[in-house]
């Protein structure tokens, strides 16, 4: 049994574990113990990589997404396991709800695993595709009329995108048949990269437009991100974090992979065009919407949609530099979001509300939680000494040197979502303070792990880690 | 010409037009409990296609695959969808956003961009792969089309059944496409949950309506 099956069988098991568990007491610990074990195991394959089969691989490029999907998973279990005792509390979710939301997040977790340590396309795809069954019904757990329209536009939205993928997947197959010949090898992805060459670049091109798109759904781009603010707003607090820090990184992952397939074809279609596009309009659409959301987790969930264009144009752009910095900015992105989430929640169960206008002065009044929101919104808006901040100014740099006018777009877009953050902030966080209640309970360890990795990276970045990214940076091409 | 001397090829041919000719009924059909019986038909005829494929290719897994459909989309879902009709009373005709000509019109359209898309960049596999890749192309645009322009909560879940099939048709189409089985019961699995699971019933509960008109007038943004 290699590091890969352990990691995927901790949360397979635990899964099936808690959906029998009948107290959520017990459960949301459990939840907790077995995120952390997951973590424990994923740092195994550093030491031993395990070997490449035909369904499973670790390399260099997943290598240290797994870690930093666990990590995120279990920081973010720890955060759920206070915020959904104060739901129960207050009544807003009722435990019979918790063992279902427990099995879930758990299963949730596996099918991110399996979608980045699968060698195999099919696996991949199915990966993801339970990816939105396990979220779906999670983001309609409040039944609320906004939670089942929001889980709804989500299951039918990427209902569509992930049926768009496996017709891409279909022709990925089609391409590599007469090569590679029938079976498994010919959707193994390991097997494919080599031989990628000699496939028919018409039928390549097709298939990829396709997986763009499809999981482009997923991952948020525009035009096809309409799900995404709604699921992230109606459903409990730790899916949101969840939902941006690993689903979406996943997502993009999976479209690199095939990325780096069609850059094996020097007559393919180049892929960077395509996702510079997309980014840039993911950019600039979304940091313009950021100015009319009065609710707090849309605000930050179209907060979101701005940084996954980033990434997506960073790797649309390519080159070592840009690649790099993509690869930086998918780490500080999804470390400084779900602790913004883990954040919101709290502020929402202090103040019982999301609205914005509602939440007033919150320096003042909850200093702790204030002062960790203002952190995290001038972290994920770009300011230095932050870790946001150098992947940001590293894809500025390179675009500058190579493309000045997509990189005075790329400015534009980041100057208008910034001064919608710093617009926000100063509202919800300063000015006189309104009285909510008291928070009852608030699990701030997560949040300042997190808020120290994006500082520490800001400062100063192991060198392991930048060879490490360098390697990957290297990969992608 | 080879249609007339394979009869392999003919079955197979015929098989995926009936496919597609069920989605354009499908298309214009407005009553409810006929879009069910136009979808038991649809998955009847893509589990003959899938045995055929599996005899043709000598693929046995394929069998399989046939029999899923078979079982659980011609007979199980249509039966529990019915069941879901009648205990909410919804089997009144249903609107749909585009008039029947225009759907129709905008159908022929989208058959002809997938057979323009598939076909001459596929040339260099066999003519039989290339022809039911077009066919399945067209029921998957068809089915997003009846997801746009349906506004029941019913007939969009058929709509997006109607395009898991067209996917089906194209994965064993392909020849010796591994995995075929797994990857249609995980879609299956999607759609059962999502149906029998806990959707219908919340929507039920909250609206006792399945018009996703209704749910739409919750913008979701809150005020």
């Amino acid at each position: 049994m290699s590091a890969v099956d352990v990691i995927l069988a901790i949360p397979a098991i635990s899964a099936l574990i808690l959906a029998l568990l009948p107290s959520y007491k017990l459960a949301a610990r459990l939840n907790v113990l077995s995120s952390g074990l997951t973590l424990g195991a994923s740092i195994a394959p550093f030491f031993d990589r395990p070997p490449t089969t035909a369904l499973l691989l670790i390399d260099d490029f997943n290598i240290y997404l797994v870690a930093l999907t666990a990590f995120v998973g279990f920081t973010t279990s720890l955060f759920s396991a206070r915020y959904v005792l104060h739901e129960v509390a207050i009544g807003r979710l009722v435990p019979r709800f918790l063992r279902f939301y427990h099995a879930m997040y758990q299963g949730f977790m596996l099918t991110m695993l399996l979608a980045l340590t699968a060698n195999n396309l099919g696996v991949m795809w199915v990966a993801i595709e339970g990816a939105t069954l396990t979220t779906v019904l999670m983001v309609g757990l409040y039944r609320t009329h906004e939670a089942i329209e929001a889980a709804w536009k989500y299951f039918i939205l990427c209902g569509v995108g992930i049926a768009l993928a496996l017709f891409g997947t279909t022709l990925m197959y089609l391409a590599a048949q007469p090569v590679m010949g029938e079976g498994l090898p010919a959707m193994t992805w390991s097997e494919l990269l080599p031989r990628v060459g000699d496939f028919s670049p018409a039928i390549l091109n097709l298939a990829f437009v396709f997986l763009l798109v499809g999981y482009g759904t997923k991952v948020g781009l525009a035009p096809l991100h309409a799900w995404l603010p709604d699921a992230h707003a109606e459903g409990p607090t730790p899916i949101s974090a969840v939902l941006s820090g690993l689903l979406l990184n996943v997502a993009l992952y999976v479209v690199l992979r095939f990325k780096m397939l069609l850059a094996g074809n020097p007559l393919a279609v180049a892929p960077g065009p395509l996702m510079v596009t997309m980014g840039l309009a993911s950019l600039l659409l979304a940091s313009v919407m950021l100015y009319r959301r009065r609710d707090i987790k849309r605000f930050f969930a179209y907060s979101s949609i701005e940084h996954m264009g980033i990434i997506t144009f960073a790797f649309g752009m390519g080159g070592a530099l840009a690649n790099f910095a993509g690869l930086l900015h998918m780490t500080m992105h999804s470390l400084t979001k779900s602790a913004i989430f883990f954040a919101v929640g709290h502020i929402s169960q202090v103040k019982g509300t999301q609205r914005i206008a509602d939440i007033r002065g919150l320096t003042t009044s909850q200093p702790l939680l204030g002062w960790a929101l203002v952190v995290g919104v001038l972290a994920i808006a770009g300011l230095p000494p932050f870790g946001v901040f150098m992947s940001e100014f590293l894809v500025l740099t390179t675009t500058f040197a190579r493309q000045p006018v997509l990189a005075l777009l790329l400015l534009l877009g980041l100057l208008i979502g910034f001064g919608a953050l710093i617009w926000r902030l100063q509202g919800l966080a300063f000015g006189p303070g309104e009285g909510g209640e008291k928070a009852s309970s608030v699990a701030l360890l997560p949040l300042f792990v997190h808020f120290a990795m994006v500082l520490a990276a800001g400062l100063y970045l192991p060198g392991p880690l930048v060879l490490w990214f360098q390697n990957v940076a290297r990969l992608l091409g | 010409m080879p249609s007339f001397i394979n009869p392999a090829y003919d079955t197979a041919h015929l098989l995926d037009t009936a496919v597609l000719m069920l989605s354009f009924a499908l298309l214009y059909q407005r009553r409810l409990f006929a879009v069910l019986t136009i979808y038991a038909w649809q998955a009847l005829f893509l589990a003959a296609a899938a045995a055929w494929q599996a005899s043709a290719q000598g693929a046995p897994h394929l069998y399989i695959t046939a029999g899923i459909a078979l079982v659980f989309k011609a007979i199980v879902i249509p039966l529990a969808l019915h069941r879901i009709i009648v205990s909410l009373e919804i089997h009144r005709n249903i609107e749909t956003a585009l008039g029947v000509g225009a759907t129709l019109a905008v159908g022929v359209a989208l058959v002809a961009l997938s057979i323009l898309l598939v076909l001459p960049v596929t040339t260099a596999s066999g003519a039989l792969t290339r022809e039911s890749l077009a066919a399945a192309l067209s029921v998957v645009l068809l089915g997003l089309l009846m997801m746009i322009t349906r506004r029941n909560a019913v007939s969009q879940v058929v709509g997006f059944m109607s395009l898991e099939n067209g996917l089906i048709l194209a994965a064993v189409g392909v020849k010796g496409m591994p995995l075929v089985v797994e990857l249609s019961i995980a879609f299956s699995v999607m759609v059962a949950f999502i149906i029998f699971g806990i959707f219908f019933f919340h929507i039920r509960e909250r609206f006792d309506t399945l018009d996703v008109h209704d749910i739409e007038r919750f913008r979701g943004e809150r005020r």
